[in-house]
This record gives structure tokens, C-alpha cells and sequence, in this order.
């Protein structure tokens, strides 16, 4: 190539290398090309970031539920970031079925006392969302099967839950989920919060 | 396709003959942008246009895809989900400033993409192919942008749509039941919306189909240069890579500087505030003019005031039409054998005089439709058309050029061995 170029004849030509031995033209080539990709890589995260929820998304990320006027044994569903939501007031016999079911026995071990609140044992929040793979169990509306253990059933693939909503039996790997949450007052709990 | 000096494609590495025997998807990529496209050596930074609209018709369709992803083309929501994408979504209000922002400086590379054509004759044989499928690019990159205004549904947005689908019920007989049907509607509602989301998303790829075919056509003849004459030898032309990739580099990093002035400081400069207000059928803003890039079709849309044999309205869509459809026809008006401007004295003096003469209708279609400003843009369109119709078919007919360099290397280095007569006579024996 270089008979091509023409223009560069040796007294004309840059210094090519500094003193300290650095060629001016590798110089300028690594900072232009680091640039560029550095460049582009901060250009990537806005990119990449947009698609996370956004802050109306976000801010709906907690509910607020009323549960004074759930009776002993019966459930209601309420909506946690557009996903069922249980709560549920525990019988005393359901108390005591979960409390007799020795723990160690179980495929995801907790005790009833470590899925409620201290105070509020017979107050069960769970998400209403099977651990196998999503869909929303039976058992937390009026006339639904609550299963052979009394808690809820998912009707999927029959993945089985206790009165304390840990899973018994069927393919789900883990208890239903307890998200965070507290009690603001005696009967108000708000969800997504703790 | 090339010159017989370009270098040729030799992988090294097995891995990448493997692949240059199966798809030599490298090697056209070598022959198109690296060693193997020799260019002439002479090329200024007007040729650097074609480039900086590549990249700026990548970066439309990047951030309009991801837009797309938030934005829903529906009348009852469209205003209040672009307004999410500017509070909610993150990074949303980069991304729609970036778009905006984009669409007005394609508009403003696309101008001197195209002027740099006018100046250097590139629309000239062997080039009229490169030339025509511009000005198709041309037209699909309006319809593109116009429509896409019409998105985010605000006060600009409805009164854009209404009169410029109102531009097609000029036309005799046909015009209104055109108007209606292209609207879906009697004014510009949902089913209007609608269609134009789905062409805004479309056209773009359009677009890069011809700018494939564009870039095809011209690396047939190769680029022209600001002399004008064709490549003779090697010693014309320099490899695209390392040297142009490099030239057009650095202006590409100049063009993201201004582009980041922009989205970064004054978003807002180049758009209207109207447009931050919801669409309001019953209500039209005090200033309805469309974005500054089709300002000069605006003014000479504007200029026709008056009925003579057909309405004004039908003669001021028309000419509006007419002003774009004739660079279709350019190779064929200008028919002066010199290409470039460097040589042509009398067509340089007209082309400046044309390029103040879109300044003047640049300002004018942005101002109000009143006077002087209407007067001055029915004379700045009658030169207009004056000097594409006329002046330059005269020119090239009566113009005396100044003499032309033998060959580039000669233009560059001031001298050229194989100019002398002898030096061709040897070459001819
Ligand atoms: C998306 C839009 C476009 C892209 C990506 C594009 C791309 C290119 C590229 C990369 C080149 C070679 C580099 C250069 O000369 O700048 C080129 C040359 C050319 N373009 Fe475009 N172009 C576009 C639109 C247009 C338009 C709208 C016109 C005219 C109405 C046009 C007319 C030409 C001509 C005549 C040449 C040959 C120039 C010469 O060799 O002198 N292009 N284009
Ligand atoms: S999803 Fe519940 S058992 Fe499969």
C-alpha cells in the first residue's frame, strides 16, 4: 500500500514513536476503539434498564388488605402486584393439625408459627401462586376443595397444601410463598412491606 | 464491481475459510466497509453524510422499537402512555428524547447528504440509479417521520394529521372520499392512529431495504469526489479501512456531540409545546406548522393563495409534490458533462443561490401565513422551480468550465507522472 499513498516522503513523516518508545499512531488507535466501547457500553444500560417495571409498576407493589371481617375458616382473595393473594383465618383445629404435624416430616420444614405473626397465629398470608409452576390453588374461595389436607388444592398437577399452606404431597417443590407484611393495626395488614 | 486493485479477501484463521466457503458474509463485508473497497483518496467531510445516515437510521429503529415497546397506538390512551414513557418508564424519557431528537438530525444529514449531490453532480451518469433510490429513501423518510408525529397524539400531532391527510382532499372528485378512507374517519380518530403505528413500525425496514440497494448501486461506479473525475489508477484511491473508517469515525464522533447537545440540554428546542397538550378535535393551535425539516415544503405549499384554471388549494399540493418529484428528473436536466462544482463557475454561483433560497423558505414555512411572509414564499418557490427547470438546463448548455486535473493524484499531489503526453503515449504503445 505504501506506493499508494504518495503523500508521505521520510522527512515529512510525524515522529512515529515518543520517547518513551509508545508509537503515537497504537496510541491513538487503543483510545479511539476504548472509547467507542466504553461508549457503547454505557449506551446499552438505559437499553437494558427500560424493560425492568417501571415506577407506576412499582408503585403498586403494595396492598393494603381489611381483615376484620374474615370469618374463623374462611378465606379471601386479594391482588399483590396483579397475583392472587390469600388470607386466610385459621380454626383452632386447623391450628392444631398443623401444630401435630412433626416437622421434620415435611418436604419444606416450617412451622405454622414461622408463617404467621407473632400475635396473629390464626392469620395465614400466603400468595396465591403454586410453587410448582404458577397457577393459582383451590381452596381460598367458598365451595372450592381445599384438598386432603384441609389447606389448599392445585388443581394443575395436584400439588396438595396443609391448613399452614406447606405443601404435602404432588409436585410443587416448596410451602406457598409468604411475601413480606405487617400488621398497621389489629385488622389491617399491608402486603409488600415489613 | 470493484477496481482490480482493490485487495483481495484471504482468511487466515481455518475457522473463518470455514465460514467465507459456506457464507461469505465477511468477505462482503471486507469488499463493502474494509480493505478490499478502494475509495477515492480525496473524499471531504461532505462524504460523510451517507454514513452519519446510516447510523442515524439504526439509531431510529433501535430506540423506536424499544418506544414501541411502552407506547400504546390507541386514541383513548396514546397521550397519557408517551407520557409514561417520559415519567415512568426508566430511561424512558432518553429514549423518546433520543428519538425525537434523531428524527431531526436524520432530517439534517439526509439535507446535506443531498446537497452535497446538487454540489458534486453526484446524481450524474453513471450514478442517476444511486440518485433515484435517494429521493425514494427521501420520500419513505417523510411519510416515516409524519407519521411518526402523529403518535403521541397531542395538540401538533392531531392538526398535523388532519391537514396533511387534508392535502389528498384537494384532488379533484376523488380527493374527499380519499381523505376519509385514508383516516378510516371524518377526522383523525382511532382507525387513523391505528395505521399510522403500524406503517411508522414498517417503513423504516422499507427503508433499509433501499438503502441496501442504494449502497449496492453505488459500489458499482464507487463514490464520486470533489473533482468530479472518475478513478484512473490505484494512486487515486486509498483502502475504506483504515482510512475512511477513521475520517468517518471522527465525524461521527462530532455528530454525537451535537446529537448529545441536543437530547441532553434543549430535548424541546427543535419540537412544539402544543404538543405537550392532548389532542383536542374542537380546538386548533394558534400556529399550526409541521416539524422544521419539511418547513421549505410548507412554505411552498403556503404560497398558492390564489385559484388560476385550478384551485389554489389543488396547486399548492401540486407544487408541494412537485418540488421532491423533481430531483427524479435532475440527471436529466443538468446535462453538463462536468460533475462538480470545483470547475462548473456559473452552475457554483446558482447552486449558492439556490441553497439561500431553501434558507429563505426554511424560515418562511415556519412563520404565520401572513404578510410579507406570503409574498416572499410565492417568489422563493417560483425560483424554486426556476432554477431546477430552467437555470440549470441553461447553464449546462452555456457554462465554459474551468480546465480539469488529469487525474485525482494530480488534483492532490500537484503533479502527475502519467499526465504528460509522452508518459501516455507509452502507455497506449
Ligand atoms: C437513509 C438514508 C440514506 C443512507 C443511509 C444513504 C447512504 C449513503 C452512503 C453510505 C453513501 C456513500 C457515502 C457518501 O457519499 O456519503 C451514499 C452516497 C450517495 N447517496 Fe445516499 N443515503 C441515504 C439517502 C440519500 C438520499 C435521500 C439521496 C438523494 C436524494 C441520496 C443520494 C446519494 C448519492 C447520489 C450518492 C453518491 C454520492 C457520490 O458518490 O457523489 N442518498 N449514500
Ligand atoms: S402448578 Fe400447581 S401443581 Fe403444577
Amino acid at each position: 500500500m505504501a506506493e499508494t499513498t504518495g503523500t508521505a516522503t521520510p522527512d515529512t513523516v510525524v515522529q512515529d514513536a515518543s520517547d518513551d518508545g509508545v508509537r503515537r499512531r497504537d496510541f491513538i488507535n487503543v483510545a479511539a476503539v476504548s472509547a467507542a466501547g466504553i461508549g457503547g457500553l454505557a449506551v446499552i444500560y438505559p437499553f437494558v434498564s427500560q424493560m425492568a417495571p417501571s415506577a407506576d409498576v412499582l408503585a403498586e407493589s403494595t396492598t393494603e388488605v381489611d381483615i376484620s371481617a374474615i370469618e374463623q375458616g374462611q378465606a379471601i382473595k386479594a391482588v399483590f402486584r396483579k397475583q392472587p393473594l390469600f388470607v386466610r383465618r385459621l380454626t383452632p383445629q386447623e391450628i392444631k393439625e398443623a401444630n401435630d404435624v412433626p416437622v421434620a416430616s415435611l418436604r419444606d420444614p416450617q412451622t405454622l408459627a414461622e408463617r404467621t405473626k407473632e400475635g396473629h397465629e390464626d392469620i395465614l398470608v400466603t400468595m396465591g401462586v403454586c410453587t410448582h409452576l404458577g397457577c393459582v390453588p383451590l381452596g381460598a374461595a367458598d365451595g372450592e376443595t381445599r384438598g386432603e389436607f384441609g389447606g389448599y388444592f392445585c388443581p394443575c398437577h395436584g400439588s396438595v397444601f396443609d391448613t399452614a399452606a406447606r405443601i404435602r404431597k404432588g409436585p410443587a417443590p416448596t410451602n406457598l410463598e409468604i411475601p413480606d407484611y405487617e400488621f398497621t393495626s389489629d385488622t389491617v395488614i399491608v402486603v409488600g412491606q415489613s | 464491481m470493484s477496481f482490480p486493485w482493490a485487495s483481495q479477501y484471504e482468511p487466515q484463521n481455518p475457522l473463518m475459510k470455514w465460514v467465507d466457503e459456506k457464507l461469505p458474509l465477511p468477505r462482503l463485508v471486507y469488499n463493502a466497509v474494509g480493505a478490499g473497497y478502494p475509495v477515492p483518496r480525496n473524499l471531504n467531510y461532505m462524504y460523510n453524510f451517507g454514513v452519519l445516515a446510516g447510523f442515524c437510521l439504526v439509531l431510529q429503529i433501535i430506540t423506536g422499537v424499544i418506544l414501541a415497546m411502552h407506547y400504546a397506538p390507541n386514541a383513548l390512551v396514546a397521550f397519557s402512555s408517551t407520557e409514561h414513557i417520559m415519567r415512568d418508564v426508566n430511561w424512558g424519557w432518553l429514549l423518546r428524547y433520543m428519538h425525537a431528537n434523531g428524527a431531526s438530525f436524520f432530517f439534517l444529514v439526509l439535507y446535506m447528504h443531498i446537497f452535497r449531490g446538487f454540489y458534486y453532480g453526484s446524481y450524474k451518469a453513471p450514478r442517476e440509479m444511486i440518485w433515484l433510490l435517494g429521493v425514494v429513501i427521501f420520500l419513505l423518510c417523510m411519510a416515516t417521520a409524519f407519521m411518526g408525529y402523529v403518535l403521541p397524539w397531542g395538540q401538533m400531532s392531531f392538526w398535523g394529521a388532519k391537514v396533511i391527510t387534508g392535502l389528498f382532499g384537494a384532488i379533484p372528485l376523488v380527493g374527499e372520499p380519499l381523505q376519509i378512507w385514508l383516516l378510516g374517519g371524518y377526522a383523525p380518530d382511532n382507525a387513523a392512529l391505528n395505521r399510522f403505528f403500524s406503517l411508522h413500525f414498517l417503513l423504516p425496514f422499507v427503508i433499509a431495504g433501499v438503502v441496501i440497494l442504494h449502497i449496492w448501486a453505488l459500489h458499482i461506479p464507487g463514490s464520486t469526489n470533489p473533482t468530479g473525475i472518475e478513478v484512473k489508477k490505484e494512486s487515486d484511491t486509498l483502502p475504506f479501512h483504515p482510512y475512511y473508517t477513521a475520517k468517518d469515525g471522527f465525524g461521527l464522533g462530532v455528530f454525537l456531540i451535537l446529537y448529545c447537545l441536543f437530547v441532553f440540554f434543549m430535548p424541546n428546542a427543535l419540537g412544539h409545546p402544543d404538543n405537550y397538550i392532548e389532542a383536542n378535535p374542537l380546538s386548533t393551535p394558534a400556529l399550526i406548522v409541521p416539524e422544521w425539516y419539511f418547513y421549505p415544503f410548507y412554505a411552498i405549499l403556503r404560497a398558492f393563495t390564489f385559484d388560476f384554471i385550478l384551485p389554489a388549494k389543488l396547486w399548492g399540493v401540486l407544487a408541494m409534490f412537485a418540488s421532491i418529484l423533481l430531483w427524479f428528473f435532475l440527471p436529466w436536466l443538468d446535462k453538463s458533462p462536468v460533475r462538480s462544482s470545483r470547475y462548473r463557475p456559473l452552475y457554483r454561483k446558482f447552486f449558492w443561490v439556490l441553497m439561500a433560497d431553501l434558507a429563505l423558505l426554511f424560515y418562511l414555512g415556519g412563520a404565520h401565513a401572513e404578510e410579507p411572509y406570503i409574498m416572499l414564499s410565492q417568489l422563493a418557490t417560483a425560483y424554486y422551480f426556476l432554477h431546477f427547470l430552467v437555470i440549470v438546463p441553461i447553464v449546462s448548455s452555456i457554462e465554459r468550465p474551468a480546465p480539469l486535473p488529469y487525474s485525482i493524484t494530480e488534483a492532490v499531489l500537484g503533479k502527475d507522472d502519467d499526465a504528460t503526453l509522452d508518459a501516455q503515449a507509452a502507455a497506449k504503445a
